[in-house]
């Protein structure tokens, strides 16, 4: 069968991702020392496992309401007034998801319509152009650059908008770059979107994850952005529940009831075992935080020491678990240098241009690794630099 | 805890300059507040962790042994203790509490070598009423520490 004819164009159409051959590579090669993933490597907190496993031995197996359960609503509407003074009713405004994903994923098909605009600051995070495109919309990059540490700014902004504009993704604490949007910075955007149609999907996977005493500022707490706002969060980065597959979204009552309806086509509901846990992580949860945010922290300030000491310009960046160097006094592309780097010396870093066009002359590092860890692969890094002088 | 010391408990080989990158604090101030700590004696050595079953040839042996004794007079458990730290076979002395009174880990090169010392060097002391010797068979974890390498099975492949 001629499948490329049968097969949706639009899906057909994405790029395949543009580091699977890289990995590849990393596959077959024995003692590599990765700095490539992004995910943390804590374990779930014991007390969030032991509730599940509670919850798989007395036989709650069934299904949640589509929402998800009452309580973990509850907790969630909590924990984001406690810690981001923002308000929300747990009957009406939140929607339990599969993974951080699946809510952007249900925000961008429910806020969008076919021929619309999405703005998507570059670099970021690989999944909304993709989205934006099955949905029939257009993804418009918007370039953060290295100058402003990689925030989005009111001009750059401003530029970007046309009458077609509906959604702008804000993805901070950023992937790859660790840029943080503080009150001020994000007070300009707010500025420019008051008054408009245009809608924010603010992605705040990683608001536990910020340094330099600067909790996470929410758009939606901002005067008049609740209401065009849809927050995505998940336990994923904050309490090491990657595999759990657990996120959700919060938002206005219309749009939370259509992100429902589609979530109930599609999913039904969040897997329930993963949902008692985050209950018990959302209930019990804040100190594991807070030990896992002050190891990173360290972790991150013994890697940007690292790179630049090794002549890689390195931007301190304040949230996440990354760091976006520059590899440009090398004088090569992102991609060779993520090849060669794992060829010659057996070190995976991922290339900015996974990122978008824009990550060129950059590299993404996970410090999601011990010290021990870090320090054998900067040292290979140095190596290789010298070797390639 | 001290931020230094969290730091230097999980990663001993890291240099002033890089612990003070970590910490927020100046190089000297690092160097100072070390030098404290091994001259108050809060850092007391600095070790490797080293699982010898992956070397060939190495003959170790470890064993736990469970030590009762009859407190003295004068000096309780301190003097014996002292006495069972001084013998270079003996790895860690601990004061325990419940069925028995100190635990001592000892090692040697043969099972032969170790019930040797137990009966000649540590029952004999004076009040020492009994000794149990139990060997290790397998280390799995030391320190903190995964004696076998553990895989990190993150997704390498997701961004």
């Amino acid at each position: 069968m001629d499948y490329d004819s049968l097969l949706n164009a639009t899906a057909l159409a994405i790029p395949p991702s543009g580091i699977r051959r890289f990995f590849d590579i990393a596959a077959e090669m024995e003692d590599v020392i990765s700095l490539s993933v992004g995910e943390p490597d804590f374990c779930t907190p014991w007390h969030v496992r032991d509730v599940a496993i509670d919850s798989l031995q007395k036989g709650r197996t069934g299904y949640s309401p589509n929402r998800g359960f009452t309580a973990l609503c509850r907790e969630i509407c909590s924990y984001y007034s406690r810690r981001f003074g923002l308000d929300y009713d747990f009957k009406t405004n939140v929607v339990v998801t599969v993974g951080g994903s699946e809510a952007i994923d249900l925000a961008i098909r429910t806020l969008v319509n076919p021929g619309d605009e999405v703005l998507v600051p570059q670099p970021s995070f690989v999944c909304y152009e993709p989205i934006a495109r099955l949905a029939g919309a257009r993804a418009v990059p918007i370039v953060t650059r290295v100058e402003d540490e990689f925030r989005l700014t009111a001009e750059a902004l401003k530029a970007s908008i046309s009458d077609r504009t509906k959604l702008l993704i804000l993805p901070f604490p950023n992937n790859p770059t660790g840029a943080v949007m503080r009150r001020e910075h994000l007070e300009s955007i707010a500025e420019v979107l008051r008054g408009t149609d245009i809608l924010v999907l603010a992605d705040e996977i990683y608001s536990e994850l910020t340094y330099n005493g600067q909790p996470h500022v929410s758009i939606a707490s901002l005067e008049g952005m609740k209401e065009r706002t849809v927050v995505v969060n998940g336990f994923s980065k904050s309490y090491a529940m990657t595999g759990w597959r657990l996120g959700y979204a919060l938002g206005p009552e219309p749009v939370i009831a259509v992100m429902t309806k589609v979530h109930q086509y599609a999913i039904m509901c969040a897997p329930t075992t993963s949902q008692h846990a985050a209950i018990e992580a959302l209930r019990n949860g804040d100190d594991d935080i807070i030990k896992m945010r002050d190891e990173y922290d360290m972790r991150r300030r013994l890697i940007v020491r690292g790179f630049n000491e090794l002549g890689l310009d390195c931007f301190e960046p304040e949230g996440a678990f990354y760091v976006f160097p520059s590899i440009k006094s090398t004088g090569m592309t992102s991609e060779d240098f993520c090849e060669r780097l794992l060829r010659k010396k057996h070190v995976a870093v991922v290339p900015g241009t996974a990122f978008g066009e824009c990550g060129e002359g950059f590299v993404r590092v996970s410090y999601a690794y011990s010290t021990a860890h870090i320090n054998e692969a900067l040292r290979r890094i140095g190596q290789f630099l010298r070797e390639e002088k | 805890m001290n931020a230094i010391l969290k730091i230097l408990s999980d990663n001993p080989r890291l240099s002033n300059a890089e612990i003070a990158a970590m910490t927020g604090l100046t190089e000297e101030k690092v160097g100072e507040e070390i030098a404290h700590f091994e001259k108050s004696g809060v850092i007391c050595g600095y070790r490797t962790v080293i699982n010898w079953d992956k070397i060939e040839h190495t003959d170790k042996v470890t064993a736990i042994i469970e030590l009762k004794v009859t407190p003295r007079k004068d000096t309780g458990f301190e003097a014996i203790a002292e006495e069972v730290m001084g013998f270079d076979e003996v790895e860690s002395v601990s004061l325990m509490s419940g069925g028995y009174d100190f635990s001592v880990c000892v090692t040697g090169r043969t099972f032969q070598e170790i019930a040797l010392f137990v009966a000649k060097r540590l029952a004999p002391l004076d009040s020492v009423t009994s000794t149990t010797t139990t060997f290790v068979l397998k280390k799995y974890k030391e320190d903190g520490i995964f004696l076998s390498a553990q895989d990190d099975e993150r997704g390498a492949d997701v961004l």
